[in-house]
């Protein structure tokens, strides 16, 4: 039996004259991301679906649905199995098809999509013939047009019929690429995976920076952090990683600053480095995990403060979620365990203990002042170390 | 130079572990259980690796079963005799130090509904044995106890501890986590009057993935694992004779008494060397396992100054404390101040270490505090 991947594009299907651009993005990025994974596909596209036909024998179907299900712009997918335009046929075929699947439930209902007119049944003849066939072949099986087990399609098309169970949720959002790039501050927590994730879901390329301080943090910091960005490239594709060496700026802000002002200074030094770089390497907004609230340097009055430091767009997606609300995510995309583990990072070496949570920007400006960054800081650009992470 | 002291980690093979491993790799490949003569040679080296570790344990070969190491052999001495003991009681007792194979284990034991009691230690960790004298009843049917701990190297009183529960003529089996303790110390788990004790191969020198518990004569065991009957079918599965043959190579090599005294030479040394600076709190008992050091540089997180010792090559452990991580739970329990736990390392030598080594580590740790006290 031939199988296809039958792709329903989600919010692309709601744009108007650039929809084919969208569509051909979208392609593009299944195509790449099968060929890594399972094998080389062809796809054509039919009203909104999108069809990938295998190009050899023998490729590993469940593989390629747990691909499908992390490619950002398909709103859900099929697994579906070939058939000849014949009723008898598509009897056959679909008892064989999923036999074992409507074995393992109770109820189930047809449902048939006739896009070619010209076929001689029409769609409720269709379901009857296919329904009974099944109930007479499976004793078990009821039929519930209301909330049934699974739903057994059949779609007769132009050239073939595809019949396929019931339907797969893909990642949604918009294709990867077709919204821009951006670069995520990466610290080796909880909520920046989560955020580029939500940004790369909004069809933003990510690259992504990461503040490291050696002898404070480790190498074993920087690989968890490399393995958290490679757990978001399984959604987002890959992802330019680069890497600042932050340790002389920390411990200039530590010997120059007060000290209850040392992590949003901190903070603000990062961003003016990150903005740099984003420049430089075509990005068009900094994407950072914070959240209001959840610690001194994200209240209401840090993040102005931080925000000020730089004239570029920063995107917070988890700005009004809860610590539940990101795990949740972080959990579903399988970079919790990974986030957890616990070496030190630069955010947490060098914590004041009462750090101030309602700074103004003239105080900070003020303290700031205090040392001349700027030769560090183009240092730390300097030797910045980039590397692709898939 | 290279200086590694973290030898209560892991060891590096020695010569005879690695040369019995290639022997057994290329020549005696057989499953010992087969019937035909590759079997014979390999039952041979089984016997072989039994005998010498009988030898070593002062018991006898029947009393010698083969597993994958420490938190296996844990596992099957507390679940095996908790669950094979449960009709004469519920009450099982540990200390609040011990290595999580056997700390986790007792958790599991807790849900199934067992009654656990973890006895405290004092300061330099030696567990409390007037508690632990109220604690033992008729009703008590496990012990384990640690022969020395992991993390500072205090050596438990378990021959006293053995004659509390035979003072008591409590039915209790006692079990002594002697991982740290194997080839460094002579352990006779008999003449303690013991019924189970777990050792492992590669903190000897010995290659990781085996490791053995004793387990004396008549004493019943309830097995985790259900198999073809190897070792009695206490620990079924095909031995792992490249594993074993490294194991028995590293037994034949021990010196236990001509190590201990260098090594505590070479520990005497550093401790007074470390004592001659202001900024180290030596947190090690006195009269601790002379393997193992544990030390604090006051001020100093220990994860930074690990971080700058392993850039010079210089490989020791840290207390596990990290301002996000979990506090070492062995120097929590022995009541240490969090600034004492979070600047904490663990220092371990072996009788490979020498004395430049260790001038080599004392130099690491002048630097480390040189370079992040000047920030």
């Amino acid at each position: 039996m031939k199988e296809v991947l039958l792709i329903k594009n989600g919010e692309i299907a709601l744009k108007g004259l650039n929809r084919s651009t969208f569509e051909d993005i979208l392609v593009k990025n299944i195509k790449r991301r099968l060929l890594d994974s399972v094998g080389k596909f062809t796809f054509t596209k039919s009203q909104s679906t999108i069809i990938a036909e295998a190009n050899e024998e023998d490729i590993d179907f469940e593989a390629a649905v747990e691909t499908l299900k992390k490619v950002f712009g398909i709103a859900a997918f099929s697994r579906a199995v070939v058939c000849d335009k014949d009723i008898d046929e598509i009897k056959r075929v679909a008892l064989e098809y999923l036999g074992d699947d409507l074995r393992s439930i109770r109820t189930f209902k047809v449902n048939a999509k006739r896009s070619d007119k010209k076929f001689p049944m029409t769609s409720p003849e269709i379901c009857r013939e296919v329904g009974a066939h099944l109930l007479r072949s499976i004793p078990s099986l009821k039929v519930d047009v209301h909330n049934p087990d699974i739903i057994v399609t059949v779609e007769v098309r132009d050239k073939n019929v595809f019949i396929h169970g019931n339907q797969i949720k893909g990642a949604g959002g918009m294709p990867v690429g077709s919204a821009g790039r951006v670069a995520l501050l990466v610290s080796g927590g909880i909520d920046s995976p989560v955020a580029g994730w939500m940004m790369s879901k909004r069809g933003l390329q990510l690259n992504a920076i990461h503040f490291a301080a050696p002898p404070y943090t480790s190498k074993r910091a920087e690989m968890k952090v490399r393995d958290l960005v490679s757990i978001v490239a399984k959604y987002s594709g890959r992802i330019n990683f680069a890497v600042v060496n932050f340790t002389e700026i920390q411990e200039a802000i530590k010997e120059h600053c007060p000290e209850e002002l040392f992590t949003i200074i901190m903070r603000r030094l990062m961003m003016k480095i990150s903005v740099r770089l984003a420049e430089r390497d075509n990005c068009g907004a900094l994407v950072t995990g914070e959240s209001l609230g959840q610690v001194a340097s994200q209240t209401l009055g840090a993040l102005a403060c931080t925000d000020a430091a730089v004239n570029m767009p920063v995107f917070r997606p988890c700005i009004g979620m809860d610590k539940d609300e990101i795990i949740t995510i972080s959990r579903a995309i399988g970079a919790f365990e990974t986030s957890i583990l616990p070496y030190e990072d630069c955010c947490t070496v060098f914590t004041p203990k009462h750090p101030r949570t309602r700074p103004t920007l003239k105080l900070i400006e003020e303290a700031e002042s205090a040392f001349d960054f700027s030769e560090m800081i183009d240092r730390a650009i300097e030797n910045v170390k980039y590397e692709f992470v898939d | 130079m290279e200086a590694y002291l973290d030898n209560s980690a892991t060891t590096p093979l020695c010569k005879t572990a690695k040369e019995k491993m290639v022997d057994s790799i290329e020549n005696i490949w057989g499953n010992p259980s087969s019937l035909h003569e590759k079997g014979i040679e390999a039952d041979l080296l089984l016997k072989q690796a039994r005998m010498c570790l009988a030898q070593n344990l002062s018991c006898t070969e029947k009393e010698v079963f083969f597993t994958s190491g420490g938190t296996e052999g844990n596992n099957l001495a507390v679940f095996g005799a908790a669950h094979a003991h449960k009709r004469k009681g519920s009450r099982v007792i540990t200390s609040a130090v011990e290595h999580p194979s056997v700390q986790k284990a007792f958790d599991r034991l807790e849900a199934e509904g067992f009654e656990v009691i973890r006895i405290p230690t004092d300061k330099k960790g030696f567990i409390d044995l007037s508690e632990l004298e109220s604690a033992v009843n008729d009703k008590t049917i496990l012990i384990s106890i640690m022969a020395v701990n992991n993390e500072v190297g205090t050596i438990q009183p378990i021959e006293e501890l053995s004659k509390i529960v035979k003072r008591k003529s409590s039915p209790a089996l006692i079990h002594v986590d002697a991982v740290q303790a194997f080839g460094k110390i002579p352990l006779t788990p008999k003449k303690w009057g013991i019924d189970l004790m777990t050792v492992s191969s590669h903190k000897i020198h010995g290659p990781k993935g085996t490791g053995a518990l004793f387990v004396k004569e008549g004493t019943k065991l309830s097995p985790v694992a259900a198999g073809g009957g190897q070792e009695k079918d206490i620990r079924p599965g095909t031995e792992p004779m490249p594993a074993i043959a490294g194991f028995y190579g590293a037994m034949q090599e021990l010196r236990i008494k001509e190590s201990l005294t260098k090594v505590t030479e070479l520990r005497d040394y550093l401790v007074g060397e470390l004592n001659k600076r202001d900024f180290v709190t030596i947190n090690s008992p006195e009269n601790a396992l002379p393997y193992i050091v544990n030390l604090s540089l006051n001020g100093l997180r220990s994860e930074t100054v690990l971080n700058l010792l392993s850039d010079m090559e210089i490989y020791v452990s840290s207390g596990s404390a990290c301002s996000k991580g979990h506090k070492s739970p062995v120097l929590t329990a022995m009541g240490l101040e969090d600034a004492l736990i979070d600047s904490s390392l663990r220092v371990s030598l072996s009788r490979f270490t020498n004395k430049e080594q260790l001038d080599y580590f004392l130099k690491g740790i002048d630097t480390a505090v040189k370079v992040i006290r000047k920030k």
